[in-house]
């Protein structure tokens, strides 16, 4: 397997990958966000697939989810949005959601569809890694798609090797005990994790998130660690400024 | 064969369905509960406490005028006698245990009418813990005099104002605190829902409740077992109970009610087993009422406590291999129900209970069946309601 993100990796820079709320502000604006995230020099994208009980998220990521599934954001939907988005945007995509939305849609079915579509990854925190190789693992690999797993500061070491094991893309550093949107700023406590786990030597890299939301924390964010993911912060200036506000948002993370 | 397997499953339906922020609390859990469990000073210590606190073993009463009027024999499972009024308390005094030994300070809970959160702030005074209860910010509201309680007792209320603002949001709001709070917190979970190990934990709990119903009926009926055990189920955590030492006896009948609110294709219901198909809940895949998308939809009863949008996995499991019979009951029946229990034995039920009281009109049994109730919880609580559905 030879995907873009694995592509994307490989390149001798760190990332910048960005997370948003598909149908979030407005339904029809998850191509032209996509397009201007690309035009910006993001490197990889999280399209995050809107579900009424998201817990690992906070309130931001959670608002930004009931308003898209107000604005009629569905699974088929997006993937109606998404239909020719390879003849536009060429950076690693990844769809990022809750399991019971593709539990409803068919694991398979729905697997099938990101790789029609030029899906690379997904990230499905409420998928456990469990479940994900008694069940799950054949249909990604045959579709082409990159699991990727959360590892937090209280994640054992030996259950990052194991996830490390399970992992072909880059693993999700999820930089303090907390749900999206809730940290400003990291101390010495996450960098000596952030300093623990590069030490692993894993054979994926690591893009930290949660918490990323300037250019002092991308920058501390990245110092031991392949890149950052910005969320709430992103679906904040959406809020605050639309599409028009990105330009100036990503010139000032790098 | 209806109770948990090694994985956590319950025939399809359990499992950890979990964030990987979670992982370290729920997995120190499971690796310890069963252990915990069986340790003779914990075993000791949670009867005592059944005993001098709540109040067990609760009685089983002969309902001989309900018995009349249905020509049947109803006993009624005494849980609305417990300290708190209702059986909900049994699984905060063996989670606070659990929890003690496990070095956690600080204890949160979710709460729909506020039963739960009542028994979890009762607890948490009792051993002087902290406590902080999430409750839906229009539970909050309907739910006055249990707000006040919660505080009585020292806990804090802390209003979910995300979603729908009611019961499910609380336990989602629960379980953030919980990912943001990994190491000195455990989550008193007041129902057989949630991620393994919980509702195999909560079962076991309340288990209490069938292990004396089969002791009281050696001695009235010179049996151990009922030919019927009746519950009513939101999550399922009193009919678990009642359902536990007779899941694997095929001659006993297991009767589940759910709440039909206005009637199970109005719109507005909780009936999960009829409404419900297989998705993934709080941490647990069961049955759940979703869109065909899978959005996790509101349900709706007159009865706070049954208001939840799925069913522990044990019930779904009981559903779908038939070892259970789930009948669903409309709020006018349940109320009317209620009235009817008061009047023929001066017993004034909870509007959850109602429900199960409600199915004799239609379910007939045989004049020789023993048939027991579990009168889950008492109706104080439910006072405001009956007021205004009957103009009291």
């Amino acid at each position: 397997m030879n995907n873009r993100i694995q592509k994307k990796l490989q390149q001798d820079k760190k990332l910048l990958s960005i997370y948003f709320t598909a149908g979030y502000p407005n339904l029809e604006d998850t191509v032209p966000i996509l397009k201007s995230l690309e035009a910006n020099g993001v490197d990889m994208v999280e399209i995050g697939l809107p579900f009424s009980d998201p817990l690992a998220d906070g309130p931001t990521i959670q608002d930004s989810s009931t308003k898209a599934i107000q604005n009629g954001m569905n699974t088929a939907t997006l993937f109606e949005q998404l239909e020719d988005i390879r003849d536009h945007v060429s950076i690693p995509l990844i769809i990022m959601g809750y399991f019971n939305p593709i539990l409803q849609y068919g694991v398979e079915a729905f697997c099938k569809k990101c790789k029609d579509i030029g899906i690379d990854g997904l990230i499905l925190p409420d998928l456990p890694l469990a479940e994900y190789e008694e069940h799950y693992k054949p249909i990604f690999q045959k579709n082409g798609l990159s699991n990727i797993f959360l590892i937090t500061p209280q994640t054992s070491d030996e259950r990052i090797k194991h996830i490390d094991a399970a992992s072909n893309g880059f693993i999700y550093m999820v930089s303090s005990a907390s749900t999206t949107g809730a940290t400003s700023g990291f101390g010495n406590e996450q960098q000596s994790y952030f300093k623990r786990i590069q030490a692993m030597k894993l054979k994926n890299p690591t893009i930290v998130g949660f918490g990323i939301n300037n250019k002092e924390t991308f920058k501390a964010a990245t110092e031991h660690s392949k890149g950052a993911i910005i969320g709430s912060a992103f679906i904040k200036l959406l809020t605050n400024k639309g599409i028009e506000g990105i330009a100036s948002f990503i010139k000032s993370i790098r | 064969m209806y109770n948990v397997n090694e994985k956590g499953y319950y025939g399809e339906f359990g499992g950890a369905y979990i964030p990987e922020m979670l992982y370290p609390n729920v997995e120190e859990l499971r690796k310890n509960y069963v252990s915990i469990l069986q340790e003779p000073s914990f075993q000791e210590e949670f009867h005592s406490l059944l005993k001098d606190y709540v109040g067990r073993p609760t009685p089983l009463y002969f309902a001989k005028r309900f018995s009349e009027k249905y020509n049947t024999k109803v006993y009624l499972k005494r849980e609305d006698l417990c300290h708190t009024g209702a059986h909900k308390v049994n699984n905060t005094i063996g989670q606070i245990l659990m929890a003690k030994r496990l070095g956690k300070s600080r204890i949160i809970a979710e709460t729909g009418a506020g039963q739960h959160g009542v028994a979890t702030a009762t607890v948490c005074a009792l051993m002087g813990l902290e406590c902080i209860v999430y409750m839906g910010a229009i539970d909050i509201e309907r739910q006055a005099p249990n707000v006040a309680r919660m505080k009585m007792l020292g806990a804090t209320v802390v209003p979910a104002n995300s979603g729908s603002k009611t019961l499910k949001d609380a336990t989602n709001e629960a379980i953030r605190d919980w990912i943001n709070h990994p190491t000195n917190t455990h989550y008193i979970i007041g129902s057989v829902v949630g991620p393994h190990p919980y509702p195999d934990m909560v079962a076991r709990f309340q288990s209490v409740i069938s292990e004396e119903i089969s002791t009281q009926l050696s001695e009235k009926e010179n049996r151990t077992a009922p030919d019927y055990v009746v519950a009513c189920v939101g999550g399922g955590s009193n009919a678990a109970g009642a359902y536990y030492h007779f899941l694997d006896h095929p001659a006993v009948g297991i009767i589940a009610v759910e709440a039909a609110g206005q009637g199970v294709n109005s719109g507005k219901s909780a009936a999960t087993s009829a409404l419900g198909n297989i998705g993934i809940i709080h941490g647990s895949k069961t049955l759940l009422m979703q869109t065909a998308d899978g959005q996790i939809t509101e349900p709706y009863s007159i009865s706070a406590g049954l208001d939840y949008p799925g069913v522990g996995p044990m019930h779904a499991h009981l559903f779908t291999s038939g070892r259970g019979e789930f009948i669903s009951v409309t709020d006018k029946d349940a109320m009317q129900a209620g009235i009817s229990l008061s009047k023929l034995e001066g017993i004034i039920p909870a509007i959850e209970t109602s429900h199960a009281l409600a199915i004799f009109e239609n379910r007939k049994f045989k004049p020789d069946d023993v048939v027991v109730v579990n009168l889950s919880g008492r109706g104080d609580k439910d006072l405001n309601t009956y007021i205004k559905h009957f103009n009291l």
